[in-house]
């Protein structure tokens, strides 16, 4: 149960600070990839602002087993870079470019999205459910 | 830019990132928003259900309360292209599954602590939005 509870305000906060950084904005958030033409580099600040809190904790759970309710921290995974993570993360960057909007501000703004932020999310689910399927199919082209 | 966007980028960052903390100290988890979704979505994840859904809640609910109170007729902008919509969609589905992450994960969580997959995640990503936006918004004129 508190476990639950601690869910749901890191899921709030995460989603208040998705849409007063302008995460959800996907105009904003073009801008913000648009490199090559008139980039605004608000990104940058968003990025960096998120990853100062991690890295903090990060420091402090090295040398920790478990967290403060009592669960396992996440193991390091074996820095292996496969072909389904150069892949996956092109396609998803093609995705995010495209309309704006990445997993995270495609949930926060569904209240406010409008019909076109109910089908971005409808098609990301689809994705995500036939995206084993991809999977198998990358792995049997890559093991030729 | 507009001058206060960096302002409310990095508090909103801040937020994102003590979120994120909030998520590992307490639950000891890793807060990926594409897995917290994926794992509910495959049913690969429903040993941790509750905990999911209760962080799903908390993101759909709380940016929702917000806009309503205090930012009345807020858009997120989004293209009236549904085919683009749908593909983007897709594309941002099967991706973030395929490389194990998104913005969240990868980009936040990984970065911060050094992790070789979480930059290497996060250039390609970044690299494919970038083109994407020249390609489909500049070139194509689709978005």
């Amino acid at each position: 149960m508190v476990r639950n509870l601690f869910a749901f305000i890191a899921g709030g906060i995460f989603g208040a600070g998705l849409l007063v950084s302008g995460m959800t904005n996907t105009e904003k958030v073009q801008g913000w990839l648009d490199v090559f033409g008139d980039w605004d580099p608000t990104l940058a600040f968003v990025l960096g602002g998120a990853i100062l809190p991690m890295a903090i904790v990060w420091h402090f759970s090295t040398g920790r087993a478990r967290s403060i309710l009592g669960a396992d921290f996440p193991g390091r995974p074996a820095p292996r870079l496969g072909h389904n993570l150069v892949i996956g993360s092109v396609l998803f960057g093609m995705g995010w470019g495209l309309v704006g909007l990445c997993p995270g501000p495609a949930i926060a703004s569904i209240t406010y999205g409008g019909l076109g932020g109910i089908v971005f999310l409808l098609s990301m689910v689809a994705g995500m459910l036939v995206a084993p399927g991809v999977r198998t199919r990358i792995d049997q082209v890559a093991a030729i | 830019m507009i001058e206060t966007d960096w302002i409310w980028g990095f508090v909103g960052g801040l937020m994102i990132g003590g979120a994120a903390a909030i998520y590992l100290l307490f639950n000891g988890r890793i807060m990926g928003a594409s897995g917290i979704i994926g794992g509910l979505v495959d049913r690969s994840g429903l040993d941790t259900g509750w905990e999911r859904g209760s962080f799903l809640a908390g993101l759909v609910l709380v940016p929702g309360a917000m806009a309503l109170m205090f930012f009345p007729g807020i858009s997120t902008n989004i293209t009236g292209n549904m085919a683009a919509i749908v593909a983007a969609g897709l594309l941002v589905g099967i991706g973030t599954r395929l490389a194990n992450g998104c913005t969240s994960g990868h980009g936040v969580c990984g970065i911060s602590r050094f992790s070789l997959r979480g930059m290497v995640a996060t250039v390609f990503y970044l690299l494919a939005g970038g083109i994407s936006v020249v390609l489909f918004k500049h070139l194509l004129g689709v978005v």
